[in-house]
């Protein structure tokens, strides 16, 4: 099949950037969405040109690294689905599709398609975890975890970190990356004791990176390829509001 | 040189206790002034660092992604075993300690594996306190199932995402030591060559990907946990970035390579289609517990699954291994996979593909049940192939998947380079030459979180008054000088082709005649193969951009170009080690029945090897195998 691709090119961050036109033919219909752009690549250096930059690893919808967001959605036109794992069965011979990174302020562009998302690192780091050093850990089974929480903890520990949600909102809010993650840590018995310090300090850095208000837009529940729900969002206000009533200072 | 593995002496099952309650301590004052430097940030590298800084070790952590959450543990997805024998179903430590000697055909050290086996069971209690949502009963208790290789339900899981919940625990405790200041994450960084002084490391010459920039990192210790060489066929379930870079600049300073040829083919991925294809997904091994193995019994049959009756359909797993069936060891499976492959009843396009049937598993338990046990996973073939496993048979293919062969490391997991250490896959203990399914993970995690903390310490111990290591040694100059060298010869070149068109042609020549069946002649073949595109790759190699911007194409020139050296002693060992064993068949070395031949009398050692220089081939030496407590007999799964 031939498409026509609209690629956002940004030679660092410095750059203003502007889209660049590429035609491609003979693609095969079953090849990948970086397939097709494995094979761009190999058109632009035989070209002499410079390849378009892309992040992306496990090629198989879990490691979160690839970002494009096609024509205007995060991850492209599938619900529940990565970049990496859309094939080009799913458009049209002779479509002209837009391909830009993710936008957002907290996700400033390296280069071309390239964003840092290291933001997301500083809020895990803020309060994203259980704290047990190694060795202080008590026999697995004297645990009890009923299995509708176990399940619904792990709905939202499912998140890639990819960041679709935030690409996704008008607003650039982080909601639903940290929802997910205040979610599954506080549904669990081993959470509770720092339940109301992790919510707080998470969300202190969630705002100290420069991610957007939440308007309940669920944009980000449609973008995500997990499918998190936006009613981990709902959990999140709930345990603020808690925390901020009852922790004491 | 002498390899010396430093098994403690004493019984099987009071060797680890024993080493640990004698190991040379550093007080925690003294922890505070050394250094250590972990490069890669998967399961191995994330549960050492953050153990180390919980210890209150100064550590730095690089990996290539962009973030440490990233590395490729996390598509692991069966699940981790552990001794825990909470089915009641007669596991204990021994058990997993024998099949894992066993399913790695005797080619791995009696004392590591029960090392292993031994810690499996805090791993899971560490894992769930980290609040790893694995799966439960209705009870709340841990649920549990059963894996290749096993008779035991011994395997842990979260959904079809063991591999991620298990990293993303790692990961967060790490970053809670970030956020405590103790630990420094250096994401988009490489280590393109180790540093030595005086026979110890004492840093590396890491690349900032964003700035191209080279940097001097100098510590006490550098711990390697860079995963495997998988890569080198091009195409494998590895991700894009998967490399032998790290622990290949650690062979070349100076560091042994354990038995580089033992490769595992795993038997559930998919099949490969256009020539375009730059990866290949693997279907979790837990699909064998309900899935059963199948080709049509004549010769080029190509009517549809459902229009072949069962009679004229051959289940060749069962047939050939009824005690273990379905769930054979996955070079068996792989093997069979590819034996009826080549007799001429594959299925699908290409002939190069078996079907994994659910039909049976639905009807027997309702699709609601499998539906809970492996929805994404039957999510993500309908995604990738257009095809719905509720309704026909998956399309399965064996696929490169996992290298058992990495750095030698002795029973304290160093390298033979003093300072350096290596764990997870990039070494190559523990697995000898197939691993289990469900192994990886556990010999990551117990490396990381629980033998490493303690046997680093036995050599920081010494160092406590050496102060910080300065980057100004003459050994930092002349490593970064090389390392800007190689780059711009890269860069350079400016030949006719792109660096992957080198990686598919190496895959090709590897798969072909060093893969699932190897022989003295096709080895020959290979090793030729291999010299002369490493030749034309110098020669002829494009590479684009410059050396100061994020260069993606600049990244993977180098990483090909260590996959082109490391290739050649991949092949070395496979013509050298003249039986079969494990992931390594050798088709002159097969019993009557076509099942590995394995020739305990001349070949029972770690093959490890040194470098001698580009033009020379490696010097082999060997580490023999003493079983004292289990007795090697031909594996039957029959």
């Amino acid at each position: 099949m031939r498409l026509t691709l609209k690629v956002w090119r940004q030679k660092n961050s410095q750059d203003k950037g502007r889209f660049e036109v590429y035609h491609l033919n003979d693609l095969d219909e079953h090849a990948s969405f970086l397939e097709m752009f494995d094979v761009l690549n190999e058109q632009l250096i035989r070209e002499g040109k410079d390849p378009v930059a892309f992040d992306h690893d496990c090629r198989e919808g879990i490691c979160g690294m690839c970002s494009m967001v096609i024509n205007g959605r995060p991850h492209g036109p599938l619900t529940h689905n990565t970049t990496c794992q859309l094939h080009l069965r799913h458009f049209r011979d002779g479509e002209t599709i837009t391909v830009e990174p993710w936008r957002a302020s907290a996700f400033p562009v390296i280069k071309d398609l390239v964003v840092d998302r290291s933001a997301f690192d500083r809020i895990i780091a803020a309060g994203g975890f259980i704290s047990v050093n190694t060795g202080q850990a008590v026999e697995a089974n004297s645990i009890l975890v009923p299995k509708e929480n176990a399940d619904q903890a792990m709905n939202a520990a499912v998140c890639i970190g990819c960041g679709a949600c935030v690409a996704a909102c008008k607003n650039a809010s982080a909601m639903l990356f940290v929802a997910a993650k205040v979610s599954h840590l506080s549904l669990l018995p081993q959470g509770e004791p720092e339940r109301y310090r992790r919510v707080k300090n998470m969300v202190a850095q969630m705002d100290k990176e420069g991610f957007g208000a939440c308007t309940n837009t669920n944009a980000c529940e449609a973008a995500c390829p997990k499918g998190i729900s936006v009613t981990h969002i709902a959990r999140l206000n709930r345990e603020y509001l808690k925390a901020t009533f009852l922790q004491e200072e | 040189m002498k390899l010396d593995a430093k098994i403690p002496a004493g019984d099987l099952e009071t060797k680890w206790t024993r080493y640990r309650s004698t190991v040379p301590l550093v007080s925690p004052a003294n922890k505070r002034k050394l250094d250590v430097i972990v490069v890669g940030s998967g399961l191995a590298g994330a549960s050492a660092a953050a153990s180390l800084a919980e210890l209150g070790y100064r550590v730095k952590v690089f990996c290539f992604q962009d973030s440490p959450r990233r590395a490729h543990s996390i598509a692991a997805q069966g699940g981790i075993n552990a001794a825990k024998n909470y089915r009641n179903d007669g596991d204990s430590v021994y058990r997993l300690f024998y099949d894992t000697i066993k399913g790695g055909d005797y080619r791995s050290r009696e004392a590591n594996v029960y090392r292993l086996a031994e810690v499996s069971t805090n791993i899971i209690d560490q894992c769930v306190a980290q609040g790893v949502p694995f799966a439960r009963e209705y009870g709340g208790l841990l649920a549990n199932r059963s894996f290749g290789g096993t008779q035991v339900e011994r395997t842990f899981y979260a959904r079809g995402q063991t591999g991620q919940q298990l990293l993303l625990g790692a990961y967060q405790a790490l970053q809670r030591q970030v956020g405590l200041g103790q630990a420094h994450v250096l994401a988009r960084h490489e280590m393109l060559e180790l540093v030595v002084r005086d026979g110890r490391a004492v840093g590396i010459i890491a690349r900032d990907l964003v700035t191209g920039r080279l940097e001097r990192h100098s510590a006490h210790a550098v711990v390697l946990a860079t995963g495997g060489y998988g890569n080198v066929f091009y195409l494998s379930t590895n991700a894009m970035g998967c490399n032998v870079t790290a622990i290949w600049k650690a062979y070349k300073k100076g560091a042994a390579f354990g038995n580089p040829c033992f490769t595992q083919i795993h038997p559930t991925c998919l099949p490969q289609h256009g020539s375009y294809q730059s990866k290949l997904t693997l279907m979790s091994e837990s699909l064998r517990n309900d899935g059963r193995v199948w080709v049509p019994k004549a010769k080029g049959d190509k009517r549809k699954p459902a229009d072949i009756p069962e009679s004229e359909r051959d289940y060749f797993l069962e047939r050939k291994y009824p005690a273990f069936g379905n769930l054979v060891p996955r070079d068996i499976a792989s093997r069979a996979a590819k034996e009826v492959c080549d007799e001429g009843r594959g299925v699908g396009q290409t002939g190069l593909a078996v079907y994994l049937d659910f039909s049976d598993a639905i009807r027997r338990l309702g699709r609601s049940v499998i539906e809970a046990r492996y929805g994404n996973l039957f999510e993500m073939y309908e995604k990738i192939t257009g095809d719905n496993p509720y309704e026909t048979p998956m399309m399965i293919y064996p696929a490169v998947h996992y290298t058992m062969g990495g750095l030698w490391v002795d029973y304290q997991l160093s390298t033979t380079i003093q300072g350096l250490y290596a764990i997870g896959e990039c070494n190559f203990s523990d697995h000898g030459a197939n691993r289990l399914g469900a192994s990886a993970l556990m010999q990551g995690l117990a490396d990381g979180y629980f033998i490493l903390p303690y046997t680093i310490g036995e050599y920081l111990s010494g160092l406590i008054r050496s102060g910080v290591v300065p980057t100004t040694y003459g050994e930092f100059d002349e490593a970064e000088r090389e390392v800007a060298a190689r780059i711009e010869r890269l860069l350079s070149i400016k030949g006719g082709h792109s660096v992957d068109h080198f990686h598919r042609e190496l895959g090709k020549v590897m798969w072909d005649h060093c893969g699932m069946a190897r022989s003295r002649e096709s080895l020959e073949h290979a090793g030729r193969q291999v010299a002369a595109l490493r030749e034309a790759f110098w020669h002829d190699v494009r590479v684009p951009g410059t050396a100061h911007e994020l260069n993606p194409e600049l990244e993977k020139a180098g990483r090909v170009a260590d996959f082109l050296e490391l290739a050649s002693l991949i092949v070395q060992d496979a013509l050298h080690r003249e039986e079969s064993c494990g992931g390594h068949f050798r088709t002159e070395y097969q019993t009557e029945d076509g099942e590995a031949l394995r020739r305990d009398d001349a070949f029972m050692y770690v093959a490890a090897y040194t470098y001698a220089g580009p033009d020379a081939p490696a010097v082999l030496h060997k580490e023999p195998l003493q079983y004292e407590v289990v007795k090697p007999a031909q594996r039957s799964y029959k």
